[in-house]
């Protein structure tokens, strides 16, 4: 990289242009771990990348209610508050 | 760099801090990062880095071309699954852009932010990643050698040793004892000793009724416990026997010539013998000078990067992660927050809180699956499990709950695998 003052220093160098159009809320990029994004990989665990986003903060919600029966989604929705799950949601929305 | 440009460019930096460093020979067009460790932890994080901004340089340092996962290599060990199951290549690590070196690091100079290799090659760094997951302790076990690990193997490590003792296993003769020898924490995978306890009483329930497995602990809880303690009594009450810390369960010393561990109280002679020994980060994060008097590293919970050493960060088994488990699905969570963190600092920027989620499935029957799921944020610089989140598959579950974790626990492994290596 060459700043016109070529002020470049090996700590500080610092390369902005690297930086993505946008960030992943705390906790979503966690998902994958489960929720395979691989199309290949054979899971009974449902796809959630690409889902609707009202539909993801709705089952949440009955997840931590416990509205709805599950396995390991409950424990894990009441780590995250409603406005946390919304912007999960939401970046799980528009990933593939 | 011509000396006199040199000159004023440090001078135009005007940070004393940045006077210390030493200058790169020239300024790069693009960010180098090395990951040192090809696990679920540093492929994660190489990929993660490379899907984010294509733009920097990653190179993976990694001493063996093809990986050998530890999550369900206890199926291995009884019998369930084939190592070739628990084996993963590069390719597709490669296929990312990622420069993945067959090498093993040797030496770190964090102020000319250099790594070595074996081979004499010499990375430049931006940024180091260390992944190295555990090496263990030869100096913790009285008795306890790599040559004793060759007759009374750990298989904490997968690979040679995990078919080791699958294989002594597989030649005792009906009715014969084996002892296993689980260790203090930290260590890696803590539900791991009692999974494999499991598994191999489900092995001698079905193909050599007469045995049976005594467990020596130097601990009195364990992760899953009440989850694993009713399995047993429901399903293996003949075949494992669990000796607490306090009933004098911690072994002190082990003979291979003999096959004995000994206990305060007494010596059991095995014949076939699971030494799990105390273990500490892996060998190249004592080298970095990462590493602590504990043996393991702590770090930023939100960057990762070390506490001891800047410019270098450490994720996965090796850290010191405060609430969060050294388990496969820590590794991978920590390491994509590891690699936001590294392109936000790459870019001048500030990173973002994070927060980190942890499964872990255990199998105690082929068709019997527990978990614990926790999920956790950085609280006064320490890793913490938010209250009311996380905890353990109902003990009172039902059966059909428990074939089901059992699919999901596989399913989990295709999964993370085919996240991480396919």
């Amino acid at each position: 990289m060459k700043a016109a003052s070529g002020i470049l220093v090996a700590a500080l160098v610092l390369w902005p242009g690297i930086l993505p159009a946008a960030d992943a809320p705390p906790g979503a990029t966690s998902c994958s771990g489960c929720h395979a994004t691989n199309a290949a990989a054979e899971t009974p665990v449902p796809k959630i990348h690409g889902r609707n986003a009202d539909e993801t903060v709705a089952l949440m919600a009955q997840f931590r209610s416990g509205s709805k029966p599950g396995t390991i989604m409950g424990r894990v929705a009441k780590g995250f508050t409603e406005d946390e799950t919304r912007a999960i949601a939401a970046w799980l929305a528009s990933q593939r | 760099m011509h000396p006199t440009r040199r000159k004023f460019l440090l001078a135009g930096a005007a940070s004393a801090a940045a006077v210390a460093l030493p200058l790169p020979a020239f300024a790069q067009s693009a960010p180098r990062v090395v990951v040192v460790g090809g696990g679920f932890a540093g492929a994660t994080v190489a990929r993660a880095l490379k899907k984010l901004a294509p733009k920097i340089q990653v190179t993976l340092v990694e001493s063996s071309a093809t990986f050998t996962a530890c999550p369900f290599s206890n199926g291995v060990i009884g019998g369930l699954r084939e190592l070739s199951a628990q084996q993963f290549g590069y390719d597709k690590v490669r296929a990312d852009g990622v420069t993945v070196a067959i090498q093993t690091a040797t030496r770190v100079d964090p102020q000319a932010r250099t790594v070595g290799l074996a081979d004499g090659a010499t990375l430049n760094y931006d940024r180091l990643v260390l992944a190295p997951g555990i090496d263990i302790r030869w100096d913790a076990l009285p008795g306890y050698n790599e040559a004793a690990a060759e007759k009374m193997p750990h298989a904490w490590r997968a690979g040679a040793q995990t078919a080791l003792l699958r294989r002594q296993l597989e030649s005792m003769e009906d009715g014969g004892l084996m002892v296993m020898s689980a260790p203090a924490n930290p260590f890696r995978c803590p539900p791991g000793p009692y999974e494999r306890a499991s598994l191999i009483g489900y092995y001698f329930k079905t193909k050599k009724p007469k045995s049976k497995l005594l467990v020596l602990d130097s601990k009195d809880a364990f992760s899953k416990q009440r989850l694993f303690q009713n399995a047993w009594k429901e399903l293996y009450p003949n075949h494992i026997e669990w000796v607490s810390l306090s009933s004098g369960g911690k072994v002190t010393s082990v003979d291979p010539a003999t096959n004995t561990l000994t206990t305060d109280f007494g010596k059991h002679e095995a014949k076939v013998a699971n030494v799990i020994p105390p273990q500490k980060a892996g060998r190249i994060a004592e080298i970095a000078g990462v590493t602590n008097q504990t043996g393991w590293c702590p770090i930023d919970p939100v960057t990762f990067e070390s506490r001891q050493v800047p410019g270098i960060h450490v994720v996965g088994d090796a850290t010191i992660a405060g609430g969060m488990p050294k388990s496969a699905f820590t590794a991978n969570s920590q390491a994509k927050v590891c690699a936001e963190a590294i392109v936000k600092l790459l870019a001048g920027q500030t990173p973002q809180q994070p927060k980190l989620i942890n499964t872990c499935y255990s199998l105690v029957a082929p068709d019997y699956g527990i978990e614990v799921a926790g999920v956790y944020h950085p609280v006064n610089g320490v890793i913490t499990e938010i209250p009311g989140s996380g905890g353990t598959t109902a003990l009172d579950a039902p059966k059909d709950v428990r074939t089901t974790e059992a699919a999901y626990a596989e399913a989990w492994f295709r999964t993370i695998t085919s996240e991480v290596f396919g």
